[in-house]
């Protein structure tokens, strides 16, 4: 264990009463509460974090916040997590991690954490509490407003964390309290705002627990999406520092001047104990003097300005610092740790530490995800916000105004035009703190000093030096686009936020052009890197996507069902008994359904109440078929079709009054269906008046089917005539069976006599045991999915969406009689007089029958005209739809979409499977009880 | 040391000129992505026609080919869809010598997952007519899906559980960029001026036929122009008063950080939506389905990405942890039959080629091929003569929505 050599005697924002133990690269340290990952290892002497990512040349920390782009880390311990900077890793106890070069490690262990997401709306949003946005959110706060301010660090304060300015750093104590204290005002530390999409939506990320390490209670959310829509944004989101070209600006020892002031003030280290500056710009020399006051020397400021405004030059000259204006840094010595650096003309200085400032970026990217403008201002030398169209405003050095003062005031006015704008009268925040400005040089427009291009860094991350930029504007590209693509610079872990600019201002001087009409690359979401489980959230496993269950799904459980997901829907597939496979039960319950009585949970079959003067009219346009002259009382089976005339769902219609239809759909198409009305009611028909409501989870369904099953019923339902001429097929009634309120109707999707029962989704499981009571003697059988399809098959019955695929017209199914040949019009009606829809050889719904009685088709397979196949591509004639053993039949069968299908029945085709061809015969689709007798018992 | 991508080949140093609009080309193409590229390059190369532009109204190859998830297969239902893919991927086996280019073309195979008895029957239906087509597919159970990729989560505890997938050994996926610039670079050298920030502004008709295009840098004369505008394709045939059957809507994609080798193929999945590759450096790059409203903004919203997120740690629980560190969309041309158009249009030398969708970047060289056939020989090429602007008229659609309904 090593001592914190580098650390200050005294301040900082770290707490040394509690220190913490970490390891990185193997060996073991220890920092202090308050310090980042990258904090307490340069407290420790540690610079160089890893090694680059193509040369592998050794990298060290750079920067000290989100913008970092060298001193990239995988966490080991504990739990694995990939690729995060240094510099944002809060230190816990227990910490192990790793320098990355290259690829982080994902865990091979489930992430035990839990994620979750909340939705929040305000007036005004702050992003951001430095000083720009404390102020705007103290104002706001005052209004009355309900505010949500957001800031990426474990405290409010921003830039002014990082500076010795008490009397600041007491007002962003005094703000941070009055926030807190304040019910309409939520502060969230910790979180980045990461996404600004249309109308005033920011998505936020919230690190809950991740600076507890194993410490993290388990019940709380690791991370939290914060969804926020605001009515006014102001986006106070600072600036970063960048750095300049020059040789070996690369090696360890080498940070942003900002930086090593934030190290020396915030966390009470000490980056080195000689350093060098050269910087383009005023900020570096504050930074200069707050390391000489920690104890850092200060060996030279290489300014690359031809002249250094006095009041620099006299304060270091104070302290024995030399200023040399018009210089720059020739060559950095040592590899592994900066040991001297040579300034333009050859003078050589001792130093540990090179800090760099080529000037400032405000932070754009939010900004310009909302579409905003970003304009290049010569004077700054950046790019600042020019116009956006949300409700936004940006305020501090994100706007390109780095003073304090100016900070602080265009925060306060962003706060006060946000509140107002919102209709609150704005308050007065707390009183701002007195600072003092000095006036500003202008900065030095450099982007490139002389040297070798070969080892001028440009983006660190990604190992992109000069020479690799002008080789892309060598071989024609003119587009920072195309230079960013050709030599990846900026997109690597930090998207750029140091290089971006640099990346730009290095093509520019290539090309000789302005750098303001060149521009930058895009921004996009995220800001900073989120992770997959966060984005994740709670919707995983069961709650990826709702799971449906009929009101007897435990009874299906319980008595052995296995289930088939049909849309959301966990359907019974088939009820197995002792030792039965799926063929087995499957055979069994058939065989109850054709010779005695079966039932099963019909619930999922989508339902829709349509109500209203036109409703009739409605349902003719939906459905190819007349619905209009359905009588009440009464029952009809329709087709709906898109309007290429291909079918898109199907299902009984029933009329319950003259202005009321209870509509049924498959159950996989339900919301679908009301979709589909909703959309042309809305869209195309805003004038008739219809309601259409799903019932789907109002009504509970019972399909009681076979022979036998008349005689269920008319013990269940005494006052219920179900005689066939008082009751006959296709009609309803409203009755009472075993005492419960039911609609019955005489429906079958199985050839044979049959009920369906519906009753209030409450009753569903008293119906359903009284069913079963009363049809126990004579051997009643429940049945699932499985069997529904094989006896619907036999019949011929499609079902919508394994027997049609989108291209299969209602004729195509052998069903022209259900295509109204005398009403005006109806969805998809157009489309059947099209000369595709009209070709002789369209695939028709036929049956197929194996020569050898024994094979079983595999659903999907292809059928084709000749006994041995040539050469692909081979001419296919259609596919196997559906294709099942009959108990009924003896002997498996199939149902496909066959080219002229109807025109080739009784001939023989050919199923390849594997490298066998099986010979099949085509017939009609309707293999049992071709007559129809079965269906009045 | 060579870390991650540092033996990805290096691009070329030259790629193309700049050169000035000249005033008249025999052809003019509209739209300098991959298809307009594709389609100089087949021109020049195939039939000899090389006084052409390619015309781009911003940076070469920035739309949906600079944004695309690369992905390549020939694996789709219907014979029409697999000839001109297949047609594309033989193409992509020899386009890395064909351009002398390093495109990266890594044949990974492509899974395509199946959640449902439904999905199974589709996805059986769609392997077996591969395979009559000559396109090499299998169906793969649980068991041999975890084998092809061991971190699909194949337990029963998936909200829909895979109930095994269908896999294209000879898919995979290519450097988008490297593709665009190949083929840039091949075109410019034979001859082609590609002209970037060079808007089509409207389309001079005379008497039924088109003799030129309007430009931000001014008028051009051509002899034939050829659409290529993916997203925006409908905004430029309006100039010719051709209403096309397309919605334009936003497809997002992003991209983690690198990481260690852990998928090595290509995996889609539409119940539990989304897709996904580790590409060459180590990053995994996914996508999901359409935003739902059109729109030519280049972005999309937020709950996309949510909810692809969600799909993805169904499917890979082992991504928890991963980043997102880039988000993007592109506007894509979607037909109703899913499948692209390509070829005449009412006005006299003026052809067509979009409809794409979601999908067009694995048909790049097959299209380019195509389409270079149509505009040189005013017939089309019989592998997209079924994609017609007149079928939406005579119905005889190809619709890869309803029967196979695979996206990208
Ligand atoms: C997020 C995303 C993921 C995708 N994933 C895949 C995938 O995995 N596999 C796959 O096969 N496909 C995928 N695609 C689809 C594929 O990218 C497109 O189908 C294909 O790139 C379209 O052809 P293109 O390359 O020519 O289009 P583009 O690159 O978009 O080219 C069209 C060009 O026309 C230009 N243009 C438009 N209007 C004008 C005008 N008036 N004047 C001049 N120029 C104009 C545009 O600027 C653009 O550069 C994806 C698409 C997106 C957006």
């Amino acid at each position: 264990m090593t001592q914190q050599e580098f650390r200050t005697v005294q301040g900082g924002r770290i707490d040394r009463d509690r220190p913490l133990r970490f390891r990185f690269d193997g060996r073991d340290y220890t920092g202090y509460a308050g310090d980042t990952l990258a904090s307490a290892l340069l407290a420790n002497g540690v610079h160089r974090t890893s090694t680059s990512i193509k040369l592998g040349r050794p990298r060290g920390i750079f920067a000290a916040g989100a913008e970092e782009p060298n001193a990239l880390v995988q966490v080991e311990a504990p739990f694995p997590e990939p690729m995060l900077t240094a510099t944002t890793v809060e230190l816990y106890d227990g910490l192990v991690a790793r320098g990355l070069g290259g690829q982080g490690r994902l865990a091979t262990d489930p992430d035990p954490a839990r994620y979750d997401a909340v939705h929040t709306h305000c007036d005004v949003l702050v992003v951001g509490a430095g000083p720009a946005g404390l102020a705007a959110a103290s104002v706001a706060a005052a209004s009355g407003a309900r505010v949500v301010v957001v800031d990426d660090r474990s405290e409010p304060g921003g830039s002014l964390l990082g500076t010795r300015e008490a009397k600041a750093l007491d007002w962003v104590a005094s703000v941070a309290a009055d926030l807190h204290a304040n019910p309409e005002v939520r502060l969230l530390t910790r979180t980045s705002a990461f996404g600004y999409y249309d109308d005033n939506y920011v998505v936020a990320v919230e690190r809950r627990t991740n600076h507890l390490g194993a410490s993290a209670p388990a019940h709380l959310s690791r991370e939290r999406i914060w969804r926020i829509r605001a009515r006014r944004v102001v986006l106070a989101t600072g600036a970063h520092e960048r750095s300049l070209a020059f040789d070996d600006n690369d090696r360890p020892g080498i940070m942003l001047a900002g930086a090593a002031r934030t190290y020396v003030n915030r966390y009470g280290v000490l980056p080195g104990r000689r350093a060098v500056v050269l910087t383009t710009n005023d900020s570096a020399y504050a930074a200069a003097l707050d390391l000489l006051d920690a104890g850092v020397a200060i060996a030279v400021i290489a300014d690359l300005r031809p002249s250094v405004s006095p009041l620099w030059t006299e304060r270091l000259a104070d302290r024995g610092v030399e200023v040399l204006a018009g210089y720059g840094v020739e060559r950095v010595v040592g590899e592994e740790r900066v040991s001297s650096v040579v300034l333009a003309g050859g003078r050589e200085f001792e130093a540990d530490l090179l800090l760099v400032s080529g000037g400032w970026n405000p932070v754009g990217a939010l900004y310009s995800q909302a579409g905003g403008k970003l304009r290049y201002d010569a004077d700054l030398g950046s790019f600042v916000p020019d116009g956006c169209r949300e409700a936004v405003a940006v305020a501090g050095s994100a706007n390109g105004t780095y003073g304090l003062a100016g900070c602080l005031a265009e925060g306060t006015g962003a706060g006060r035009a946000a509140v107002e704008a919102t209709g609150f009268a704005a308050g007065t925040g707390r009183e701002l703190p007195a600072a003092d400005e000095s006036p500003v040089t202008p900065p030095a427009h450099t982007w490139v000093l002389p040297g070798d291009e070969t080892v001028q860094f440009v983006d660190l991350q990604r190992d992109v030096t000069v020479a690799e930029i002008r080789r892309a504007t060598g071989t024609g590209m003119r587009s920072v686009e195309h230079v960013k693509r050709y030599t990846t610079a900026g997109t690597a872990h930090d998207q750029g936020k140091t290089s971006g600019v640099l990346t730009s201002g290095v093509v520019a001087h290539l090309l000789g052009v302005d750098v303001g009409d060149l521009g930058t690359t895009t921004f996009r979401p995220p800001y900073a890197p989120v992770s997959f489980a966060a984005l994740a959230g709670r919707d995983r496993g069961a709650l990826h996507d709702p799971i449906r269950v009929t009101a007897l799904h435990a009874w299906h459980q319980a008595n052995g069902a296995l289930f088939e997901n049909v849309g959301q829907w966990q359907r019974p597939w088939y009820y197995p008994r002792d030792g039965e496979d799926l063929h087995a039960a499957v055979l069994r319950e058939c065989r109850a359904a054709r010779e005695g009585v079966a039932t099963m949970d019909a619930s999922t079959l989508g339902k829709i109440d349509v109500q209203g003067p036109d409703a009739a009219v409605l349902l003719d346009r939906l459905y190819t078929n007349l619905m209009s002259s359905l009588k009440v009382g009464s029952i009809r089976y329709g087709v709906m079709c898109r309007p290429d005339g291909m079918i898109f769902d199907d299902g009984t219609v029933i009329r319950l009054a003259e202005d009321r239809f209870l509509v049924t759909t498959t159950t996989g198409n339900a919301a679908g269906v009301l979709d589909w009305m909703e959309d042309f009611l809305q869209t195309e028909w805003p004038d008739l008046r219809v309601h259409c409501t799903s019932v789907t989870e109002q009504w509970a369904t019972i399909a009681l089917v076979g022979p036998r099953s008349r005689e269920v019923l008319g013990t269940l339902a005494p006052d219920l005539a179900v005689d066939n001429d008082s009751f006959p097929f296709m009609t309803w009634r409203d009755t009472t069976v075993a005492g419960l309120a039911a609609r019955v109707c005489r429906i079958s999707f199985s050839g044979e006599l049959a009920y369906e029962l519906n009753v209030n989704w409450w009753d569903a499981l008293a119906l359903w045991e009284a069913v079963l009571a009363a049809g126990a003697p004579l051997g009643i059988t429940t049945y699932g999915t499985e069997t529904m399809h094989v006896l619907r098959a036999e019949k011929g019955y499609p079902i919508i969406g394994q027997d049609t695929d989108g291209t299969v017209t209602p004729q195509d199914l052998g069903m022209d009689w259900i295509v109204s040949k005398k009403k005006p019009d109806f969805i998809g009606k157009r489309s059947f007089a099209r000369a595709d829809t009209g070709r002789p050889d369209r695939k028709h719904l036929v049956g197929l029958l194996p020569d050898d009685g024994e094979t079983l088709l595999p659903e999907g397979a292809h059928l084709v005209e000749m006994e041995s196949l040539p050469e692909p591509p081979v001419p296919m004639l259609g596919h196997v739809t559906s294709s099942y053993h009959s108990a009924a039949l003896g002997r498996p069968f199939a149902l496909a979409l066959i080219k002229g299908g109807r025109d080739r029945i009784g001939q023989r085709v050919y199923a390849p499977l594997g490298d066998v061809l099986v010979p099949v015969t085509i017939t009609g689709p309707v293999l049992y009880d071709p007559e129809g007798k079965r269906r009045d018992g | 040391m060579a870390g991650p991508g540092s033996d990805l080949p290096d691009h070329p140093d030259y790629l193309w000129r700049n050169p000035e609009p000249r005033r008249s080309y025999d052809v003019v193409i509209v739209g300098g992505g991959g298809h307009g590229l594709a389609t100089a390059y087949y021109l020049a190369k195939n039939h000899g026609i090389t006084n052409v532009a390619v015309l781009e109204r911003g940076w070469l190859a920035g739309g949906n080919m600079a944004r695309n998830t690369t992905i390549i297969r020939s694996n789709y239902l219907w014979d029409e869809s697999a000839g001109i893919y297949e047609h594309a991927l033989k193409l992509w086996e020899g386009l890395e010598e064909d351009l002398d280019y390093p495109i990266l073309f890594s044949q990974r195979g492509v899974l395509n997952l199946a959640h449902s008895l439904q999905d199974v029957r589709d996805s059986v239906r769609r392997v077996e007519a591969n395979r009559l087509n000559g396109v090499d597919a299998q169906w793969l159970d649980p068991q041999q899906v975890k084998e092809v990729c061991p971190i699909v989560n194949t337990s029963p505890d998936v909200r829909y559980p895979v109930l095994g997938g269908t896999y294209q050994p000879r898919a995979g996926i290519a450097k988008h960029d490297y593709v665009a610039w190949g083929f840039a670079r091949a075109a410019d050298a034979l001859g082609v001026d590609l002209i970037q920030h060079c808007e089509v502004t409207g389309l001079d008709i005379t008497d039924g036929k088109i003799t030129g295009v309007q430009t931000t840098r001014g008028r051009i004369a051509a002899g034939r122009v050829a659409l290529s505008a993916a997203g925006h394709t409908s905004v430029v045939a309006a100039m010719a008063g051709i209403d096309l059957p397309l919605q334009s809507h936003p497809l997002q994609a992003l991209v983690s950080e690198l990481l260690e080798p852990v998928h090595p193929t290509v995996v889609m999945s539409n119940a539990v939506h989304v897709y996904v590759s580790q590409a060459h450096k180590g990053e995994l790059v996914m996508g999901a389905g359409i935003d739902s409203y059109n729109g030519y903004g280049q972005r999309g919203a937020f709950h996309i990405i949510e909810r692809q997120m969600s799909a993805a740690l169904e499917l890979f629980p082992a991504f928890a942890r991963a980043h997102v560190l880039r988000t993007w969309g592109g506007i894509v041309d979607v037909t109703p039959d899913a499948s692209p158009i390509v070829g005449l249009t009412p006005v006299d030398d003026l052809y067509l080629n979009c409809g794409w969708g979601t999908g067009g970047f694995k048909a790049t060289p097959g299209v380019g091929w195509c389409y270079a056939h149509t505009i040189a020989t005013g017939e089309p090429h019989p592998l997209n003569a079924p994609f017609s602007l007149d079928r939406f008229t005579t119905g005889a659609l190809v619709d890869e929505h309803g029967a196979a309904a695979v996206a990208h």
